[in-house]
């Protein structure tokens, strides 16, 4: 049985915030098959494809026969708890000041034996399900869970330091104007976030969906204009220590290529609102993430873009909103890179067109504010760290790993 | 298959511990050096007469055998690197007795020494494989605690040991240890201050892991007519066997590579498990005594702690077992903890032990055992080794 969390109390002002530590994250290039895997929720190991063995850990050639012909694929995720262990004593600095820490081996279904961190509730000698996930080092690891869901589950200690689990914590949702905003900011209460604080640049003109906003609970309403540096870094120095997870729902979409829309204000918007927005929440926020990802039950634990898939490849339709996307992807790449020694996770969550007025003459199908809502939601429950929401972002996804070539002449016909 | 050419006219000499110590601010290299030293000193040789060399260290990095040669004015015409922890000892003594045996050296001295600094065992353990390092050292960095703990609650499961009974090989040794003189662990044991000793890695406590300490082994290779020549007191090799990697398909280790050749052994020497006056196992954990002690043929599969319980493991007792206090009681010196029961082997073959001696110690068994890279041990071996007059 999983201890529930207890809502933590006012910090007191005065203590000490402990110093984010890493468990060790450097691995072979192989391995990091793994990471590629557990960033997307996969569980995949190598599997040989001579032979069909399946591999663990990860291996340049077949132990069985050889063959250098073993590329990472989804296997069964079953397996059984040979033996436990409660380690009490540790080398490492970042396991010294989580002890006791349980690991165990568990010998697969698909063959090979894993040594993998352990939920609370898998018992040994029991049936498992296994899982990769992101490390605070951002490097995959192996958890087993117990073969059935048990109550409270998500609130075991070993598997909340791999994910990002809005409860308790206190989420910014930057922009709470547009119908992905508001949606964000209902799912992110009933998911029990401590405070849902939810941006409006002139909160006083009113806007469709404000009541019904207004009403969520635990909403706070925060005056935030992503375009004045001036603006973010105000909210920043007044709920930056208090925010966990920052979701970044501000969105600028307008359809046209290079050549065909006419001059450079809209663009300019774009990147203002979209890339630079990105770029100052980064900067008034991102410090005081980076140093709180060790902060207790509400450490800080996630900074989540929300990204059209065509960041990935270009839309021509929209052409220039997806060059502005793809600016925004690549500024995310540096800032989990700068976010990591917190321990804090940058999630990329890839979408398709939104059911929304912006994509109103693209036919469907098309992703519905709440379900973008929910399956963010989904992704910091989980650790992951790049979601493809809907059709047709995992479509994209799905076609790009082909042949990107093709993805790039078809999205342009 | 082709049957294994015997070890005759093989001696093995001058059994070397440069005295072990906590930390040491000494590099590897100086173990290395003082055991090489005391080995040509014993011996009555000059340096130029060493021809052969052959080294086991975890700490010597980033030199190796090749740049040990230039460090101690060596200029050997054999050399080996023998990167095999707590198996290096025996897998060391096999070569070079086989070096010897074909003329390509006359006088080989096999040493493994290092040492510790303050922070050299936790710089070790994350470097320590690449499995390690992907799929070990991530996982609460328990270091070998953590991957012994799991192998011994596995074998308590499935064959019904107890803490008791790895409690006794514990408390043996320490009774051992007493009267060696390089021991690190000089207090005596008791079973009940082994039970109640601190967790570190349930069911692993304190007093089931050894201490990472500074140190160093060596001893010397030659022909029997040499070794006569010289004067010095030597042993000789009934048989001796290496396995590396067995059994990859045991889910989890509960035997080591020792079965798939222990009736070669045993045949070699022409003796039966009966025959053997001590036995020498590689101790890093109490558990691996106990697999050692059925997978050498002293008992059946799962019945080690039975044979425990009916044994007494002192040096005078019925089944004297790691005679000097083993890793557990004298410390562990990295690759020095592979060469620490052959060395001792040797001074109980030769009369010329330290402490504790077994009473008419005839033949000897050592084993070695080594490297958990990922889940378990992968290097295993082990030597019948016999007094000359034996």
């Amino acid at each position: 049985m999983t201890e529930p969390l207890v809502r933590p109390k006012r910090k007191n002002p005065l203590s000490k915030t402990r110093a984010p530590l890493l468990p060790q994250g450097s691995r072979s290039r192989t391995a990091l098959g793994l990471t590629a895997a557990a960033a997307e929720g996969r569980f995949a190991l190598q599997v040989c494809t001579d032979c069909r063995a399946a591999i663990y850990p990860p291996r340049d050639a077949c132990p069985r026969c050889l063959s250098p012909r073993i590329p990472f694929e989804e296997v069964a995720n079953g397996g059984t708890l040979l033996a436990e262990t409660t380690i009490r004593t540790s080398i490492d600095v970042y396991f010294r000041e989580r002890m006791p820490w349980r690991v165990g081996v568990v010998a697969l279904d698909c063959g090979p034996s894993i040594v993998t961190h352990l939920h609370g509730d898998a018992r040994e000698g029991e049936r498992v399900r296994m899982a990769f996930k992101l490390d605070r080092s951002g490097q995959a690891v192996a958890i087993a869970l117990p073969e059935r869901d048990t109550p409270n589950m998500s609130d075991d200690p070993e598997w909340r330091e791999l994910t990002c689990d809005p409860k308790f914590r206190r989420v910014l949702i930057t922009d709470g104007r547009n119908a992905v905003g508001q949606a964000m900011a209902k799912a992110l209460s009933d998911a029990q976030a401590g405070i849902v604080f939810v941006g409006l640049a002139d909160p006083w003109k009113p806007f469709p969906g404000e009541q019904a906003l207004r009403r969520i609970e635990r909403v706070e309403i925060v005056p935030l204009d992503m375009t004045d540096s001036v603006s973010v870094d105000d909210v920043a120095g007044e709920i930056g220590a208090r925010v966990d997870i920052l979701i970044n729902t501000a969105e600028h979409v307008r359809a046209g290529g290079m050549i065909e829309r006419k001059g450079l204000t809209v663009a300019r918007e774009e990147i203002d609102i979209r890339y630079l927005g990105l770029m100052r929440l980064a900067q008034a926020f991102g410090p005081t993430l980076r140093a709180r990802g060790a902060d207790g039950i509400n450490s800080a634990a996630a900074f989540v873009n929300l990204l059209s898939v065509y960041a990935l490849m270009n839309w021509p339709a929209y052409g220039a909103f997806s060059a502005t996307e793809a600016a925004c992807l690549s500024a995310a790449q540096s800032l989990r890179a700068e976010l990591r020694p917190g321990g804090v996770k940058v999630m990329n969550v890839f979408f398709g067109p939104l059911e929304t007025e912006w994509y109103q003459t693209v036919p469907p199908p098309k992703v519905a504010p709440a379900a973008l809502a929910a399956a963010t939601v989904d992704a910091l429950r989980r650790g992951l760290e790049d979601v493809f929401v809907g059709d047709v972002a995992q479509d994209i996804r799905t076609r790009l790993a082909v042949n990107p070539k093709a993805v790039e002449r078809e999205l342009g016909s | 298959m082709v049957a294994r050419a015997p070890y005759d006219g093989v001696a093995v000499a001058v059994p070397v511990t440069v005295p072990y110590r906590r930390y040491s601010t000494n590099t590897a290299h100086w173990w290395i050096g003082r055991a090489v030293h005391d080995v040509v000193a014993r011996a009555g040789l000059r340096p130029t007469d060493i021809d052969g060399f052959s080294v086991s260290s975890f700490t010597a990095g980033p030199d190796t055998a090749i740049g040990l040669t230039q460090h101690l004015g060596l200029t050997p015409r054999w050399l080996d690197h023998v990167p095999l922890g707590g198996a290096s000892g025996v897998v060391a003594l096999r070569r070079a007795a086989r070096a010897v045996q074909c003329g390509d050296a006359e006088f080989v001295i096999c040493v493994a020494g290092d040492t510790n600094h303050v922070d050299s065992f936790r710089n070790m353990l994350t470097t320590f494989s690449r499995f390690a390092q992907d799929a070990v050292y991530p996982y609460g960095s328990g270091g070998p605690n953590a991957g012994f703990a799991l192998i011994t609650r596995h074998y308590m499961k499935r064959y019904g040991a107890t803490r008791e009974d790895f409690g006794r090989i514990c408390v043996a040794q320490r009774t051992n240890a007493l009267s060696f003189p390089h021991a690190l662990m000089k207090k005596p044991l008791s079973l009940g201050e082994y039970l109640s000793a601190r967790a570190i890695s349930d069911p692993i406590h304190l007093y089931d892991c050894v201490m990472p300490c500074a140190g160093a082994e060596a001893f010397l290779v030659c022909r029997q007519d040499a070794a006569r020549s010289l004067h010095l007191p030597a042993a000789r090799i009934l048989g001796t066997i290496e396995r590396h990697n067995a059994f990859p398909d045991d889910p989890i280790q509960f035997r080591g590579g020792w079965v798939m050749d222990i009736g070669e052994l045993y045949a070699m020497a022409g003796i039966a498990p009966g025959a053997v006056d001590f036995l020498q196992t590689y101790d890093d954990y109490p558990v691996i005594c106990m697999m050692q002690i059925e997978d050498l043929g002293f008992c059946r599969k799962g019945e080690g702690a039975e044979f425990i319980r009916a044994h007494t493991l002192t040096a005078d007792g019925s089944f004297p077992h790691n005679v000097s206090g083993g890793q557990l009681s004298v410390g562990q010196a990295g690759a020095a903890g592979g060469y620490l029961g052959l060395v001792e082997a040797l001074r109980q073959l030769t009369g010329t032990a330290l402490g504790a001696k077994v009473a008419e110690a005839r033949i000897g068994l050592v084993s070695g055992f080594g490297m958990i890279t990922y889940d378990r041990g992968l290097a295993s071996g082990a030597v019948l080794l016999a007094g000359m007059d034996a």
